[in-house]
């Protein structure tokens, strides 16, 4: 069920990509998606408590890597969202460079002023 | 206990995407998409990732100051709203067969935290656990994971966002294409630059 709704999260903003007209919504959609994507890697790899992959202080290796849960999609994740995040940045530079040209954030007005 | 507040979590995000897509103050559409984000940082933090929830604030903080800049004191509440209503129904229906043929792909899928083993015995994930505080002198595994063994990685990612910020910086500089732009658009371009 809970995959169920983290499909459901990603849908909602991919259907702000192909419904919205606005360059401003298209790009809420886009970082809606993500969300998505890095929520269902974390969640996939979650384990019914697990601890946090952070040693503490008496802790014997061997009950370590029993209990904790898997580290690596973190790791991947944790990447993947810098990289988002210079994607988003810069595709909101695109569309204010866009406002600056034809003076709107309406797709089908940019078409249209484009001829 | 931890899944009823994922799912709880998830459903307060997809009101909130809703809501985000389709509010038409674009201020209040910014806040809206902000809550998704806060919300995501929660889930990390029950699933056992603090790292992962740290970093999504911050990220969403920054987006959020990123697409304020983009849309304070901008004309954009007077698009209308969505398109023509076939073009809507015709979307929408195929979003909903989407979301059924991935519902039965998210079948194959085990059940929400219950697989067989945490970490299997020959994963990669086994080596790290077990052996990181060794190699590396980490505590965090993430961190040494992210810095140690995976240092390619980020060097990487740094490059990434080196280049998006490079490209940031080339599509909204003001020097250097009023040369070839002042011709088509004459004086008000110039109007605008001072």
């Amino acid at each position: 069920m809970i995959y169920g709704l983290c499909l459901i999260l990603f849908l909602v903003g991919f259907y702000g990509i192909v419904v919205k007209r606005n360059l401003i919504k298209i790009i809420m959609g886009l970082i809606i998606m993500e969300y998505a994507v890095h929520l269902f890697i974390v969640l996939v790899s979650y384990q019914r408590g697990g601890i946090v992959p952070i040693l503490q202080e008496g802790q014997s290796i061997s009950e370590f890597v029993q209990l904790a849960v898997d580290p690596l999609p973190q790791v991947l994740v944790l990447t993947a969202i810098i990289i988002n995040f210079g994607i988003t940045a810069l595709v909101v530079a695109i569309a204010i460079r866009l406002y600056e040209k034809y003076g709107t954030f309406d797709i089908n007005e940019i078409r249209r002023l484009r001829g | 206990m931890t899944p009823y507040i994922i799912a709880l979590l998830l459903v307060f995000m997809i009101i909130g995407a809703i809501i985000a897509l389709e509010i038409r103050d674009t201020l209040a559409a910014v806040v809206a998409l902000a809550a998704v984000g806060i919300g995501i940082s929660i889930a990390f933090l029950f699933m056992g990732a603090p790292d992962l929830a740290i970093t999504q604030v911050v990220v969403e903080v920054l987006v959020l100051l990123i697409l304020i800049r983009a849309t304070i004191s901008r004309d954009v509440t007077t698009i209308e709203a969505g398109r023509p209503q076939f073009v809507m129904t015709i979307s929408v229906c195929a979003l909903l067969i989407l979301l059924l043929f991935s519902l039965h792909m998210v079948e194959v899928l085990p059940t929400f935290g219950l697989q067989d083993h945490m970490v299997n015995i020959g994963n990669p994930s086994f080596h790290y656990l077990s052996e990181a505080l060794s190699e590396t002198g980490a505590a965090n595994i993430v961190t040494a994971i992210l810095l140690d063994y995976r240092v390619y990685d980020t060097l990487g990612e740094v490059t990434v966002l080196f280049v998006a910020l490079i490209g940031v910086w080339t599509v909204l500089r003001k020097k250097g294409r009023l040369r070839g732009e002042a011709v088509a658009f004459g004086q008000k371009e110039e109007d605008d630059e001072a």
